[in-house]
């Protein structure tokens, strides 16, 4: 005998939690994807290397 | 020796489907439809991202509306053979939990639409919302027959809100396709009236059939069809429409004009002998009838045939 039987109400929960999580990893997804379109068309560079030393920054400081 | 009760009852724990249902998906799948066709027919254009958030918040926003008006109507939708199986009559979700959901969705949907396209846009959905929530479900619904005529604004608010979403503003040829909706949804539901008949009569709504009697709305329905024929003819001579839109439109009118006739000519004791076949056909074509003019718009604007005339 399984000491712990799933009861049902826990498959619905898993349903509705898993659901509710790919819903908000969607829209995640859409919020970047809108802001990477927006910046990109006002100009702005997109730059994935945001950690790193950039020396044309230091060279338009001084 | 203590002995330890479990109170094993639990309250219905909704699953994700039950809070999908809520959200109307069929009706949303012409709301996304009718918003795409807006969005692809509206000069100049949105990025393909943008294009998609403004389908998917328009979409949610009607959503939206579905979760209040499932909230609000709960206690006549029970009654309802065709609505008895909602999630709420059923008592998979909680009213107050529809009544969130409705309400979190509603202002998610119209912020989101504002900051992917513009304020313009995202202030229609709100009016949308409002208006099928507040003005139809809360209002029209249960007080007057013309219920349907008014509430089907609300429907017809998505190809409006598309272009809007592309252009920030409202034009011949967006009222036109508002105006294709608006006008083609009194004789769909009251086709639909004339064969579910006792479930609106128990449920207490006033539609036509109930407080004029079936042989007015069969007037009604002619009267509605033959003011409907211009719209998507006048729609195929704009900027947007073209010879497959007129094809579509002269050919599904007529097919239309030509049902409508034949549900004036009958009567009950003709539709009861068989079945309202008439009836059910009518209500049935009108379905293909709106995606037919919608995607008839598509093809000319995807064959550059738009704007033709």
């Amino acid at each position: 005998m399984e000491l712990k039987p799933t009861h049902e109400v826990h498959a619905r929960r898993f349903s509705r939690n898993f659901g509710v999580a790919v819903t908000l990893l969607g829209l995640v997804a859409v919020v970047f994807g809108l802001t990477v379109v927006k910046v990109k068309r006002s100009g702005g560079e997109m730059q994935a290397f945001d950690h790193v030393v950039r020396p044309e920054l230091t060279e338009v400081a001084q | 020796m203590t002995e330890i009760s479990v109170n094993a009852t639990h309250e219905y724990e909704p699953t994700f489907g039950d809070y999908v249902a809520l959200l109307k998906p069929r009706v949303m799948s012409l709301v996304v439809f009718t918003a795409l066709v807006g969005i692809l027919v509206a000069p100049s254009g949105l990025h393909p991202v943008e294009a998609f958030a403004a389908i998917l918040f328009i979409a949610l926003g009607a959503g939206a509306s579905g979760a209040l008006n499932m909230w609000y109507d709960a206690d006549i939708d029970a009654v309802m053979r065709r609505t008895a199986k909602r999630p709420v009559p059923l008592g998979r979700v909680a009213p107050g939990e529809a009544l969130a959901i409705g309400i979190a969705l509603s202002g998610i949907s119209v912020v989101m639409l504002g900051l992917a396209t513009n304020l313009f846009a995202a202030g229609l959905l709100a009016f949308t919302i409002f208006f099928y929530a507040v003005i139809y479900t809360m209002w029209l619904k249960r007080w007057t027959p013309q219920n349907i005529v008014i509430g089907g604004a609300a429907g017809a608010f998505p190809p409006m809100i598309g272009w809007a979403a592309v252009t920030g503003d409202v034009s011949v040829a967006s009222a036109l396709m508002f105006a294709l909706i608006f006008m083609w949804t009194p004789p769909h539901f009251w086709a639909l009236a004339l064969f579910m008949k006792s479930d609106y009569d128990d449920a207490g709504v006033p539609m036509l059939t109930v407080t004029h009697g079936r042989p007015s709305t069969r007037r009604h329905i002619l009267a509605y069809t033959v003011l409907l024929a211009p719209v998507p003819v006048w729609l195929a001579l704009t900027s947007v429409g073209g010879p497959v839109t007129l094809a579509v439109a002269v050919a599904l009118n007529l097919w239309f004009l030509k049902g409508a006739v034949q549900i004036w000519r009958r009567d009950e004791v003709m539709a009861e002998a068989d079945g309202y076949k008439v009836e059910k056909a009518f209500f049935r074509f009108s379905l293909y009838y709106l995606f037919a003019h919608f995607g008839a718009l598509l093809i000319d604007q995807a064959l550059g045939l738009a704007g033709w005339a």
